[in-house]
């Protein structure tokens, strides 16, 4: 009887934890929202992680050479071409956006209206940069000759993973920018001074998310 | 930042009360309604699943007088049997239906914690429904390619509904697990979140604990069968080479090369295995609370239950590779998943003692659920012994591909899950509906069902004894099968037509006591758990009336010593019980 009606009290360690979880009504203390969020993150490292795991076994099974990602991903700005210079200036840009929108979410619990909408929106336009930078390499390397059957390079399922991974990454970057600028509008609009602000950094924690990914695609996609 | 659980402040939670008709039934946002129109959409794509193995079995039991069934067809059959059977009926009758039945109302809570989202899950997976049934009417009809979906095989021409077939069951696969996704987010934090006062995570009824870890897992197994779809599609359509090797088809080679069908092999049963345990976990659940009231018994080794049941959850993901022994992998990838797939079995003989201690000098009440319910224990030990024949490479080998297999999984999967479904789609009715249903044609029911389902799947572990094989349209003159396994094949049949059509009760049944059946009592099996103490039968929107109810005990209260009665419920504070003194004093009292 006393445990129903226990006041839920936060503790460090692993007595909070195991507080947390013996606790009725919940087990963390973050709204519905948040939680749901953290959940669908996890499932959705599963899909990454399934098409990263997928592309490693078909890049060893393949039968052709796997083509130089240094060459076809370089630039040229007049003079010799530079390796993975865009992809580094998009992930930079992307890197960026995370910190615009931790600041976001900052502002948010102040309360501050005007500049929450004004850091979100500049994550959303940093976002819609990186996919734009996406979109040109895409044309670039469509160009060149890369199709998802096939490419000039070498082993055919380079451009089919590229086109998919990226493209599959591309697609949550872009849900990403229409949510965050409808978080955008919903705070100047004042629509979360009763909700409460945690939504901006629900949609901030998927904004990391989708930055972290990047890094991975990054690494094992162009590094490797 | 300090977040004050809903509980907790003064406003409840937000609630969209429906204004019309079509806002209460159509559009609901109720987890009742949604959980019964979930229950209802897999139940008819079941007897989909059901008339098409029926029609099967016809061509495989008298080969020389149906011959409606070709071979095309038969292949489309066994396929599309499958897949509906395994997803779109059982899982989301399980997750879909009881999950958003029961979650909200044997946890004390109003409704999901976003029942926006939970109407779109029902009505997306109504989509990929849609899609799942177009692919009958398409130009060379649905894939016939196994319900494992196999490539090179889907894409090669012999195969058929190797062109628009196989591409509508990707799509439709894929728009199942954005469905499923929506839902499964639900239930997974309204049980960690949305629990009542005194609701903590040990007192939650077995059935929410396996719906619990059976929808974690399918967050987190889904995607791998998203990501094949969605590779595979790409084969398809972009003509890609993720699944496909360098092939010949009538001896022309095709445009793939350097693919890994293997690859596939591995991403489907990383989604294909703990897919057994989302379907199987529910059940283990359900069936739990259904013994344990009708034994009047608590169930014995709640503890035990619950963390064996996170054991299998958390096992059933490195066991995957035990479906692919004759795959041609690495034999050391066979000794390693054919040892975890043995520990798996000891969670789960566990489960099964502890049932049977359940009903150990309990005071059973033979009513329908608990026929069902002890029929379960029965078909899942049977299917559970020959999975440790399967389990072992080097028994499998030659086991492998026969009808042994189709005999194991249908019964540990098929039969054992359906049996469970039946008794607590009886158990639970009476809350469902507010009325009872006709006990005696229940019964009948159950032995129809019962042993029906041994007739069918008893002979099959013959056949697989001696080599028949699997998805073979007609035996034929194979020399190493005797003329007598035709006659075990037809009996098989005849059991099988009179097992599906005995399903017909059931409907009479649930569809004749809505408006025969006599007004349920609210709690007509005496069961102590929450969804029975509802103020009103069947709850009304909202659930729980002005105050949300406090729990101040697990659900097993069943035949407490010193109790007046025989159960005590949940919510039932500890000064309000009738101690047996009591009960003779105030009879005492009265004289």
């Amino acid at each position: 009887m006393s445990e129903a009606t226990t006041q839920a009290v936060s503790q460090d360690g692993m007595t909070g934890m195991v507080d947390d979880w013996s606790a009725d009504r919940q087990a963390y203390h973050v709204p519905w929202g948040k939680a749901m969020m953290w959940i669908f993150l996890v499932s959705d490292t599963f899909i990454f992680s399934c098409f990263l795991i997928g592309y490693l076994n078909v890049r060893v099974t393949t039968t052709d050479p796997w083509p130089p990602q240094s060459e076809i991903f370089a630039l040229s700005f007049g003079g010799d071409p530079i390796p993975l210079i865009l992809i580094a200036i998009m992930t930079f840009v992307l890197i960026t956006s995370s910190g615009t929108m931790a600041l976001a979410v900052n502002f948010g619990y102040q309360k501050d209206k005007a500049k929450t909408f004004l850091l979100i929106c500049i994550t959303a336009a940093f976002g819609a940069t990186f996919v734009g930078m996406q979109a040109f390499e895409w044309s670039k390397l469509i160009a060149e000759g890369v199709r998802p059957w096939g490419n000039p390079f070498g082993a055919p399922q380079f451009g089919s993973v590229f086109f998919m991974v990226t493209g599959f990454h591309g697609l949550h970057v872009t849900g990403g920018v229409i949510y965050l600028l409808w978080v955008a509008l919903r705070v100047k609009r004042g629509y979360y001074d009763n909700k409460g602000y945690e939504i901006v950094e629900i949609a901030g924690l998927y904004w990391h998310f989708v930055d972290l990914v990047w890094v991975f695609i990054f690494a094992f996609f162009y590094l490797l | 930042m300090a977040y004050v659980p809903l509980a907790d402040q003064d406003q409840d939670m937000e609630m969209h009360h429906p204004h019309s008709w079509v806002e209460k039934y159509v559009w609901s946002q109720d987890h009742k309604v949604i959980a019964i129109q979930y229950g209802g959409l897999a139940v008819l794509t079941g007897i989909v699943g059901l008339v098409l193995s029926l029609l099967f079995r016809m061509q495989l039991g008298f080969p020389e007088s149906v011959n409606f069934v070709d071979p095309n067809f038969y292949y489309q059959a066994v396929t599309m049997h499958g897949m509906i059977m395994v997803v779109y009926f059982l899982t989301a009758l399980f997750l879909g239906g009881f999950g958003n039945y029961m979650v909200p109302l044997m946890l004390g809570a109003r409704d999901m914690v976003f029942p926006f989202l939970n109407m779109m899950s029902v009505w997306t997976f109504l989509i990929s429904v849609i899609i799942l049934m177009a692919s009958f009417f398409v130009g060379g009809g649905p894939t016939g390619a196994g319900w494992t979906l196999y490539p090179p095989q889907t894409a090669m021409a012999g195969t058929p509904g190797h062109d628009a077939g196989i591409i509508l069951m990707l799509v439709s696969l894929i728009v199942f697990v954005v469905a499923f996704t929506m839902g499964g987010l639900n239930y997974v934090v309204t049980i960690l979140q949305y629990r009542c006062r005194g609701m903590t995570l040990m007192r939650m009824p077995l059935t929410i604990w396996g719906i619990f870890v059976a929808t974690v897992l399918g967050l987190f197994a889904f995607p791998a069968l998203l990501v094949a779809c969605i590779m595979m599609l790409f084969d398809a359509l972009l003509g890609t080479s993720f699944f496909m090797p360098a092939v010949l088809e009538a001896g022309t080679p095709l445009d793939f090369e350097g693919g890994s069908p293997i690859l596939f092999q591995h991403l489907f049963w990383f989604f294909g295995h703990p897919e057994v345990y989302i379907v199987a976990l529910p059940a283990f659940g359900l069936v739990s609370d259904v013994l344990s009231v009708h034994a009047r018994k608590n169930i014995f080794g709640y503890r035990m239950m619950v963390w064996a049941i996170i054991a299998i959850g958390g096992l059933s993901f490195i066991v995957w590779a035990h479906h692919m022994y004759v795959s041609g992998m690495n034999p050391y990838f066979g000794f390693f998943f054919a040892t975890t797939t043995l520990i798996i079995a000891v969670p789960t003989a566990l489960k099964v003692y502890n049932w049977l201690l359940t009903l150990w000098e309990g005071d059973i009440r033979l009513n329908a659920p608990m026929y069902f319910a002890i029929g379960f224990i029965f078909t899942f030990i049977h299917g559970g012994l020959t999975g440790l024949f399967l389990g072992n490479v080097v028994i499998d080998l030659p086991l492998s591909d026969t009808y042994f297999v189709v005999a194991h999984f249908h019964l540990v999967m098929g039969v054992s899950p359906i049996l469970v479904l039946y008794a607590a789609l009886y158990h639970w009715y009476p809350k469902i509906s507010g009325r009872m249903y006709n006990e005696a044609l229940a019964k009948v029911h159950f032995w129809l069902t019962f042993l029906g389902a041994y007739a069918i799947y008893l002979p099959m572990h013959y056949l697989g004894f001696l080599g028949v094989p699997r998805r073979y349209y007609a035996l034929g003159n194979t020399d190493f099968i005797p003329l007598s396994a035709q006659d075990l094949n037809s009996s098989i049949t005849i059991a099988a037509l009179i097992v599906g059509a005995s399903q017909i009760l059931f409907f009479i049944n649930i569809i004749g006591s809505l408006k025969w059946g006599k007004k349920a009592d609210p709690n007509p099996w005496g069961a102590a758990s929450l969804e029975w103490q509802t103020p009103d039968t069947p709850p009304v929107h909202g659930n729980w009336g002005e105050n949300l109810p406090t729990v101040y005990r697990w659900a097993y209260d069943y035949s407490v010593p010193g109790a007046a009665e025989d159960f005590i419920p949940q919510n039932m504070p500890e000064s309000d019980v009738a101690t047996a003194q009591d009960a003779k004093s105030s009879q005492g009292n009265e004289e």
